[in-house]
């Protein structure tokens, strides 16, 4: 990892010339690419793709319906199993609380998300989708693709059926929660109990057919090894060529602290930034590449923008999931506008089609 | 790296490339530039090619103790969560004697600590005495680590006391153990800065005198600049050229260190944390400006671990070192949220962004055979 190194020069020639990266070019960028080179070229990408410097935000909340879970991932703090005590399931009443409490403040998305709990089958989902539509003009981001796949199979429905069903009663897109590594060799040493890749692409595969579209995420930094973290990013590119349902990737790292994994060290921020670099320049394919502020916090978080980020993401009211596992980071709307600005960038607020909204 | 000639053009930094790889001196105005410039990944560039000019890959730790003797310190500097008045009744003034200190340093008997670190405030009841007697005492509780300690502001504080030039004490201070200086307490060089935030403190231009004593009397320092207050951008470049035209005189600095200042706690609580952007760029323009200083720090309990990993790339070739008892910024949340790595953490740090680690001395004299550590890469 030299700067004056001349290696990587046909790669940087495929960077400048807008050529697609290979497999093995990803892997040598993990390998060889000293951090410099990742933001030179990353910026490159991300400036060909949003001319205007804009970084966009969303004002939006998390609403963890339930936490009952019987999946029992070992990187998850945050799930009681059924039957066990702290397991809950909101009522109505305090979902429209939270709701009203952010269109107050003048938020425009809810990202509803919980576990897989037997109790709940699709007409909870379709009743409470209906009520919260008829009561606000908010948008649902909800359910990921565990979610859904466990929903249809409690509820005796195919995935299409069962997505449509959410759809019309008021899904508007689906969060790309639970991809961790799209690779069943590391799945099943993290999450032995959830879906293969192939069933989460699948399932995204599905709802981006029926217009509904998503992001996607990647859980680094447990125990994969860098050509899986590159296969992982081939494997979304190869089905946003498909469907081209994705509007952006989300890179976050794997948090040790208070999971089953504890022997694992805590990613670095170099990794973090690489791996962000990275993602850019293999999903030429992905309009937006969006920060992890929870759990790289607001410096590293901030660098990101020099290093192919040009979302920040949900400006988050309330996160049970990263902050049961300790990563603690909470940045306020003012914060994040702050930081964008410090960067030489302009903040732009969108929704949650990536639609700039007026300021 | 051809993407970047176009990024440095965009960036209106070619004509400091040029000069740059003509070995040309940056002036006032490159300064200006480098500061405003948003393009953070071609000012790291930039700094990157002096870096591996300098030393490569080579990335300095040290392993060190920090001992803050005292923190009764009669200055009053607003930027300062540290201090007790000398008149507080409040209990929290406190003075470590020398055995006291002794025993401080004592107390890592296993570890293989090569600087001693020692700053404090600025006491008036402490007698001359009292300094010399405090480093003999910590040199004899660990003769293999070298005394880096007191500031410019403690070193006048010293002669002082001592009622005599500070050029007769210094050999005083030397023959006790005292190894090199910090440099700390020159905040800004700046006289509007001074009289708003540090009035009571030794002058910009008494700093410069007690350097120049220093260096004279053979001893090394650092240098450092305290930025994200209310200093300006014209205030640190200038500080950074008198801070050159210091060391082309003397020759006397090992090491520029940027103190990303911690409003928490001070009476400047209501400024914002200093920024991951900020953190990296006083640590690429003052690899850039002071083309005569060895040695730039990336000080990790400042900028947190993770900026100061990627600061190696940004100009930085010191991480500082493992630091045992830090106590002058605590502040959780905002900067580093710990205030102790180890040997192996530090080292990983450094290998896994591609740098080679290097240990050293207090005076950077290269650890050959490190005490009982794992290398790696």
């Amino acid at each position: 990892m030299r700067i004056t190194d001349g290696s990587l020069a046909t790669i940087e020639e495929k960077i400048l010339a807008g050529e697609r990266l290979s497999f093995e070019e990803g892997v040598r960028l993990f390998r060889e690419a000293n951090p410099l080179q990742l933001s030179s070229w990353a910026n490159l990408v991300r400036r060909r793709l949003h001319p205007d410097e804009l970084v966009t935000y969303v004002v939006g909340r998390n609403i963890n319906y339930t936490n009952v879970c019987w999946v029992q991932c070992k990187f998850c703090s945050f799930y009681r199993r059924p039957g066990a005590e702290g397991g809950y399931v909101l009522p109505p009443g305090e979902i429209f609380r939270k709701i009203q409490e952010l269109l107050d403040l003048g938020g425009t998305e809810i990202l509803i998300q919980g576990g897989l709990n037997p109790a709940l089958k699709i007409e909870y989902f379709e009743e409470l989708f209906r009520a919260i539509k008829a009561r606000f003009p908010i948008h649902i981001h909800g359910l990921s693709p565990a979610e859904i796949i466990y929903l249809a199979k409690i509820s005796d429905l195919s995935e299409r059926e069962c997505l449509a069903r959410l759809q019309r009663a008021g899904l508007d897109s689906i969060p790309g929660a639970g991809a961790e590594m799209l690779v069943d060799e590391v799945r099943e040493q993290i999450a032995p109990h959830k879906d293969s890749a192939a069933a989460w692409l699948n399932l995204m595969r599905t709802a981006h057919q029926l217009g509904i579209p998503s992001t996607v995420t990647m859980m680094y930094g447990s125990v994969e090894t860098v050509e899986q973290r590159v296969e992982h990013l081939v494997k979304v590119r190869d089905l946003q060529d498909e469907t081209g349902g994705f509007t952006a990737f989300i890179p976050w790292s794997f948090q040790p602290a208070g999971t089953h994994l504890p022997e694992v060290k805590r990613a670095s921020g170099f990794d973090y930034l690489r791996t962000v670099a990275i993602s850019r320049l293999m999903l030429d394919n992905i309009p937006n590449i969006q920060a992890s502020w929870l759990t790289q916090g607001p410096k590293i978080g901030q660098i990101a923008l020099q290093y192919g980020v040009n979302d920040m993401g949900s400006t988050v009211i309330e996160e049970n999931v990263v902050t049961a596992k300790g990563a603690v980071f909470m940045v306020p709307l003012a914060e994040i506008e702050r930081l964008i600005r410090d960067a030489g960038l302009t903040p732009a607020r969108r929704n949650t089609r990536y639609e700039i909204l007026p300021a | 790296m051809r993407s970047i000639r176009d990024q440095l053009r965009q960036a209106g930094l070619a004509g400091i490339h040029t000069k740059l790889l003509q070995g040309r001196r940056l002036t006032f105005e490159d300064g200006m530039r480098l500061y405003r410039t948003p393009d953070l990944t071609a000012v790291g560039y930039l700094a990157n090619l002096v870096r591996e000019r300098k030393c490569g890959a080579t990335t300095y730790f040290v392993r060190n103790l920090h001992v803050n003797y005292t923190n009764i310190c009669n200055k009053r500097c607003k930027f300062c969560s540290f201090y007790a008045a000398p008149n507080s009744t409040d209990g929290r003034g406190y003075v470590l004697s020398p055995e006291e200190a002794a025993a401080r340093v004592a107390q890592y008997a296993g570890e293989p600590v090569r600087e001693i670190h020692m700053v404090a405030g600025i006491n008036p009841k402490l007698p001359y005495r009292y300094y010399l007697d405090l480093l003999q005492a910590v040199r004899a509780a660990r003769p293999e680590a070298q005394i880096k300690a007191f500031t410019m502001i403690e070193l006048a504080q010293i002669a002082r006391v001592a009622r005599r030039p500070l050029a007769e004490v210094l050999p005083e201070l030397k023959a006790a153990g005292l190894a090199a200086c910090p440099g700390g307490g020159a905040e800004v060089f700046s006289d509007r800065v001074h009289e708003e935030l540090f009035r009571a403190k030794l002058d910009n231009q008494g700093w410069f005198d007690v350097a120049r004593a220093v260096h004279a009397a053979g001893i090394p320092s650092n240098a450092t600049l305290l930025y994200g207050h209310i200093e300006t951008e014209e205030e640190k470049v200038r500080h950074l050229l008198h801070l050159r035209d210091l060391q082309d005189e003397t020759g006397g600095l090992m090491c520029f260190v940027p103190l990303a200042f911690d409003p928490s706690r001070t009476e400047l609580s209501h400024l914002p944390v200093t920024t991951g952007y900020a953190n990296l760029r006083e640590i690429a323009v003052a690899r850039l400006l002071l083309d005569n200083v060895p040695h730039i720090k990336a000080f990790w309990i400042m900028i947190t671990p993770a900026v100061a990993q990627m600061a190696l790339w940004y100009g930085a070739d010191d991480i500082d070192g493992t630091v045992s008892h830090y106590e002058i910024t605590h502040a959780l949340g905002t900067t580093s949220h710990r205030q102790v790595l180890s040997t192996e953490e530090l080292l990983d740090l450094i290998t896994e962004v591609g740098r080679e680690p290097v240990e050293r001395d207090a005076l950077y004299n290269v650890i050959e055979e490190p005490l009982g550590v794992r290398r790696k890469g």
